[in-house]
């Protein structure tokens, strides 16, 4: 540890909100309906699909309305890329070959990418042809990320709402966040990342030979293009298997720094976007505090532990002040927890180390930033909608303290509310301890891990953490592309995403329906320090703490284990 | 006949006959109710503790096949006699809680008619025959005379009498009923002490006032209020939560080679779960109840006392309520020419016969300035009359001869004295102005024909309302007076007792629109009323406080009934509502921290067997694995039994602003929360290992 890497660490995660502040202003605008500067370029664009769908955007629709309208996009976007995936022997644009999908692969690749998750069982140079990669799995970058957006800018709607009854428009939302926003953003961006050395091309592979003079394939794609949507769209899922760590998705320092800021940026400004939209800035930047806190304090612990000497080396008696394996040697320990931290605290999954080979304490931190429910910043909008949620829980169980019924940014918080709120957090520690529980003692499933003991367990732990947490980013060592996996993996990303989406629609549903109340001096301060501790005391016990027991026998025990080896080896 | 005024001094009851202290006789009612509540059939609107029960039923199994196998069983059978006891702490609340009512209760219980009824059947021979209590019918007539215990509700339709009403309110001093007006109403339970009245019957048997009271402060049929709902759906969901952590741990173990005891994760699962604020929620709403019986308020439901709690806006009267009700001498001011002390002598003179509350305090103010004046031989009193508007005294034989005071409305006097208002003193028109200005009334006086000066009337704001107005507004709260006065006198008085707003010349239609009107910007409204056309305004807002003294209708209409008839009252049920609802958060939030020291506590314990690394998480160096499940498990029993009182109690509230109070109950009960379970459960760990319980 040297203060240059905290300073860098600092940078990175510091330089994704300052971004985010009048990107999120930008984005709000956007969800309002109100003009840009974008408009003249794009309006006309905009309402070509408004035609060709039938759409009148100014039409709000009611919650159910509004999750009809969601849910039945993404399932035919399923459809749509289960069957590609399937069909891709067939089809045009593969210059590889390669053949058609194995079926659960295709319904676990499907599930990852409808759900933003971007989960990859497959090695993407090996697996998917041009044609899946940039017709199927792309458009689902753009569109899955938006998905997540629409839900906060109904949340928000609802917060703003007098005794009203509409969320939005489903279909406005998601055609105005992919165009104005995820498509000029990631134009920029990939034109930046071409410029920066990033490959860009339809070819599939470059011929070359090696010192050793023997000839080898190095497969390109249209890089720098995937990249861009992968970081900003929060996706995560790379063109090769190495993610980030691949000298062709991020080949320098300065590239590391732009992508890994771009992880986080779309995140943070949607938390500007819904203080803008619900009215409520002050109260959002508490959110958005405590959300900064808990990542740099996830960003500093994995930064420490990956700074101490391996145990295994030192008990081998092996000079290794840093834990440098699985880390890029271009990059080194910094940047690795900048981005560690980064990767689970949003839901992107896209990785420039090995997670598998941090050390038990880091990897214990980015398996709990995925638990505690993607909020720091999460995913673009779904990560502010959850944070809300987690808002609107901590209002209620202490705004009671101030001899009031709780109430948040003007509206009152009751049984219908906590209900829902319950049922999206319920479903993550369900579908994570549960899947994981059941894994752990099946031969069938047990066949596709590395390791045995703990680390095996954090092997399967991590797994379920990220597919529910629709991260995506893989503890190596877990071979996943088998039946077991493919399907339960599936449906955690499934579960994940899909529950919590409806639970804030209904709970945007049932607050728009309220009466706005006016500010009172006797209800709680929602935008001070004092609710920020609290928020976090809340998220940690509340959506964190239950998965102490289950870490326990992962992580914290490979831990004290580790540290045993050490004390017998002096 | 005599009319009987209450008087001052008694006309608050000691507050022991509706909420009860907790008397031993209570304490072992309550007692063996906790046993009879181990049914589980009355556990299952209480999912947390219920599912205690199960876990404990299934620890006793575990530890019975243990006994049974001659398998050493000590462990199993203490900590399945903890959860028991966790259970039987949690149903003892409630009972201590309900026990007070129910005390209550049986006071008012032996306070129902058993003497028979005189059922006039035929009004004009006035024909009776005497009928149980419970068979009169609505709108049968009947005849009440004096001595008679009122035998149910009703309506006076002819005669007057003065009704002791001490079985309901407590308060001795009988009260006038008469027919016609907001003073028509009788309650059952209640005695005619004088005269007769002629009743027409207005409840049936078995919802008369003293039934409700009863099934109320009974809590017969408590429903849970809206904020108990929302709340034990969240506990519901943390209890799921923790099940699911608890249950994966099975698999999770079987993968890590660690040989998980049933019983113990058992334990886990039930100290994790929010067992001190399942077993403490409902006693805390009884208490609740229960406070705003000790202040003499019958809330018709717990969804209004939790209103209470977040009222925005307080409609007050001014008359009674923010002033005495009564104008009041404050100053004479002497005419151009005239020594002060002799327009004050003729002040106090021409008021020493005035009985009115006014003339008393003119006499008043002269005393307080050091004159007094005794009534001179032979004094006669002249009467106010509606055509004088004026009242004074003539003395014969004063000292320097015949002498004569008026004071009166100031025009009227100016007449009497032939004076051209234009022609009055500069001095004496500017201080009439001041006066009226101020929201004043003005009175001239005279003395021997000649103008001597004008009192100044005025209507006094109660000591130590402005500071009560300081508090509410601290507290969050709007107040708004409600007055008949002209828009002058009432913007005079609102800024004097500091409200936030006033409503000049209201009619209850126009209380009805200003309800409306602030329900409608998302503000909860309270207000109190008796008369019959307070009705609609008392159903309209979200704390309607009914006064026991008035009309019938505006006691139905209300969710409150104020025995006192104290319309303050008001005020200090907002604080119980505030109270009850922190007391929940504080429990709540109280009972949420105090997981992570039971993580620390058993999470090592039922590992460190298979897996001795986790040791070092021992963080509070327990003795040995069972001591520490075992100390878990007894802390989270005996916390509930410590915080019962709390819990009936209610955490004080103080009004300091929402931030101020946040911080101060998040400090004492998040934190307090978080760190008393680790110097519990090593306390209780020393005395375990002490002992050699484990």
């Amino acid at each position: 540890m040297n203060w240059q890497g905290w300073a860098e660490i600092a940078l990175t995660l510091g330089l994704a909100v300052a971004i985010a502040w009048p990107l999120g202003a930008y984005m709000s605008r956007v969800w309002n309906g109100e003009r840009t500067w974008l408009d003249p370029v794009l309006k006309p664009v905009e309402a070509l699909f408004y035609a060709a769908g039938g759409i009148d955007p100014r039409k709000s629709q009611t919650w159910h309305g509004y999750a009809g309208a969601l849910l039945a996009f993404n399932a035919v976007g399923f459809v749509l890329v289960y069957a590609v995936l399937r069909l891709q022997g067939v089809l045009p644009l593969n210059p590889q070959g390669f053949a058609g999908v194995s079926p659960h692969l295709a319904f676990n690749t499907a599930a990852s990418f409808v759900t933003n998750t971007n989960w990859q069982s497959y090695g993407g140079e090996t697996t998917m042809s041009t044609l899946s990669q940039m017709l199927v799995l792309t458009v689902q970058n753009f569109v899955s990320a938006a998905t997540g957006a629409t839900i906060a800018a109904a949340l928000a709607r609802a917060f703003v709402a007098n005794r009203g009854e509409g969320v939005g428009n489903f279909w406005a939302d998601l055609v105005r966040t992919t165009l104005y926003v995820l498509l000029p953003l990631s134009l920029v961006l990939a034109i930046v990342l071409v410029a920066l050395g990033l490959p860009q091309t339809l070819a599939a592979s470059v011929d070359a030979t090696t010192l050793e003079g023997a000839p080898q394939k190095i497969a390109l794609f249209a890089t720098a293009s995937q990249e861009a949507i992968k970081q900003l769209g929060i996706n995560g899922g790379g063109v090769f298997n190495a993610n980030s760590a691949h000298p062709f998705e991020n080949p320098t320092p300065l590239t590391d720094l732009i992508t890994a800021v771009s992880i986080n940026m779309l995140g943070w400004a949607a938390f500007f976007a819904f203080g803008r939209s619900a009215l409520a800035r002050k109260d959002i930047r508490a959110l958005v505090a405590a959300a900064m806190i808990l990542l740099s304090a996830g960003a500093a612990a994995v930064y420490v532990t990956e700074t101490q000497a391996a145990p295994a080396l030192v008990a081998a008696h092996v000079d290794a002040s840093v834990n440098m394996e699985g880390k890029e040697v271009r990059f080194g320990a910094p940047a690795a927890a900048a981005w560690v931290a980064m990767t689970t605290g949003a839901s992107s999954g896209s990785v420039n180390t090995m997670h598998s080979s941090l050390m038990p304490l880091g990897g214990a931190v980015a398996m709990f930033l995925m638990q505690l429910g993607e909020i720091l910043p999460g995913g673009i909008g779904s990560g502010i909608a959850i944070m809300v949620v987690m808002a609107l829980l901590a209002v209620f169980v202490a705004g009671l303290m101030v001899g009031r019924t709780p109430e948040y940014l003007g509206k009152k918080v009751e049984a219908r509310e906590i209900q829902l709120a319950m049922l999206a957090v319920l479903v993550v520690p369900l579908s994570m301890l549960g899947f994981s529980a059941v894994a752990a003692v099946l031969p069938e499933a047990l066949k596709g891990l590395m390791h045995a003991g703990p680390h095996g367990l954090s092997e399967i732990l991590y797994g379920y953490t990220s597919a529910t947490a629709n991260n995506g980013s893989a503890f190596a060592g877990l071979s996943a592309n088998a039946p077991w996996w493919n399907t339960t993996l599936g449906i955690s990303m499934t579960l994940g995403r899909f529950v919590p989406i409806v639970a804030v629609l209904a709970i945007a549903g049932a607050l728009a329906a309220k009466p706005k109340l006016a500010p009172s001096a006797g209800a709680m301060p929602t935008d001070g320090g004092l609710f920020i501790g609290l928020l976090i005391g809340v998220i940690l016990i509340l959506g964190g703490l239950q998965f102490f027991p289950a870490l326990a026998l992962g992580p914290i025990v490979e831990h004290f284990q580790a540290l045993a080896l050490v004390a017998a080896a002096h | 006949m005599t009319i009987l005024e209450p008087t001052l001094g008694e006309t608050r009851r000691q507050s022991t006959t509706l909420a009860g202290g907790l008397s031993s006789a209570v304490l072992l009612r309550a007692t063996k109710d906790a046993f009879a509540k181990l049914d589980p059939r009355r556990l299952t609107s209480n999912p947390v503790i219920f599912t205690t029960w199960i876990v404990a039923l299934l620890s006793t199994l575990s530890a019975v096949a243990a006994v049974a196998d001659r398998q050493p069983a000590g462990f199993a059978i203490q900590v399945a006699a903890w959860l028991w006891a966790t259970v039987l702490f949690a149903n003892l609340a409630e009972s201590v809680a309900e026990g007070r009512g129910k005390a209550a209760a049986d006071s008012l219980r032996a306070t129902r008619v058993t003497t028979k009824a005189k059922l006039i059947i035929d009004e004009k021979t006035g024909t009776i025959i005497p009928t149980p209590a419970h068979k009169l019918g609505v709108g049968e007539i009947i005849l009440v005379e004096a001595g008679d215990v009122v035998p149910t509700d009703g309506e006076i339709i002819e005669g007057m009498a003065s009704v002791n009403e001490a079985a309901i309110t407590g308060e001795s001093a009988p009260v006038i009923r008469e027919s016609g007006g907001d003073r028509s109403a009788v309650t059952g339970g209640t005695t005619v002490v004088s005269d007769w009245i002629k009743v027409r019957v207005t409840a049936e048997a078995g919802s008369t006032f003293l039934d409700r009271m009863i099934a109320m402060v009974e809590g017969a049929d408590r429903r849970k209020t809206p904020n108990e709902v929302a709340l034990a759906v969240l506990l519901a969901g943390l209890t799921l939560i923790f099940l699911i952590a608890v249950v994966s741990l099975l698999g999770l173990g079987k993968f890590s080679g660690v040989a998980l005891d049933p019983l113990v994760l058992g334990a886990l699962f039930i100290t994790l779960i929010p067992t001190t604020i399942g077993g403490l929620l409902s006693a805390v709403g009884i208490a609740g109840m229960d406070r705003l019986l000790k202040v003499n308020v019958l809330a018709t439901s717990g969804r209004a006392v939790e209103a209470a709690g977040d009222v925005d806006t307080l409609l007050l009267d001014k008359t009674g309520t923010i002033t005495f009700g009564n104008r009041m001498a404050t100053e004479v001011i002497a005419a151009p020419g005239v020594l002060a002390e002799t327009a004050l002598r003729a002040a106090v003179s021409a008021s020493l016969a005035d009985e009115t509350p006014e003339g008393r305090s003119i006499v008043e103010l002269g005393r307080s300035l050091g004159l007094v004046v005794e009534v001179p031989a032979g004094a006669t009193s002249i009467a106010f009359s509606a055509t004088t508007r004026q009242s004074g005294l003539d003395a014969p034989n004063g000292n320097g001869g015949p002498m004569s005071w008026r004071k009166g409305a100031v025009d009227a006097v100016y007449r009497s004295l032939a004076l051209d208002p234009k022609m009055v003193p500069a001095e004496v028109a500017a201080a009439v102005d001041r006066i009226a200005r101020s929201g004043g009334t003005p009175l001239a006086v005279s003395e021997n024909g000649v103008l001597v000066g004008v009192i100044h009337l005025k209507d006094v704001v109660k000591p130590g309302v402005k500071e009560r107005f300081a508090d509410l507004r601290r507290m969050g709260l709007r107040t708004v007076m409600i007055t008949g006065d002209n828009p002058v006198t009432a913007a005079a008085i609102a800024s004097e007792a500091g409200v936030d707003d006033f409503l000049a010349e209201a009619t209850p239609e126009d209380k009805l629109r200003l309800i409306r009107e602030e329900q409608g910007r998302g503000r909860l409204v309270a207000m109190c009323g008796d008369g019959a056309n307070d009705a609609p305004a008392l159903a309209q807002a979200d704390v309607g406080v009914a006064m026991q003294t008035g009309a019938q209708a505006a006691r139905e209409a209300g969710n409150m009934v104020d025995l006192d008839s104290d319309p303050t009252k008001v005020i200090e049920i907002v604080e119980v509502g505030k109270q009850m609802l922190i007391t929940r958060g504080a429990l709540t939030t109280f009972s949420i921290a105090n997981d992570v020291a039971k993580y620390f506590a058993i999470i090592p314990a039922m590992f460190v067997v298979s897996l001795p690394a986790l040791g070092a998480m021992n963080v509070m160096r327990l003795h040995s694995p069972e001591s520490a499940i075992l100390s878990a498990v007894i802390f989270n029993a005996l916390v509930i039994v410590a915080l019962i009182p709390l819990a009936l109690r209610g955490v004080k509230y103080r009004a300091v602003g929402a931030g101020k109070l946040l911080s101060r109950n998040l400090l004492i009960y998040g934190l307090g929360g978080l760190v008393a379970p680790f110097v519990g459960i090593k306390l209780i760990d020393l005395i375990v290992s002490a002992l050699g319980l484990a």
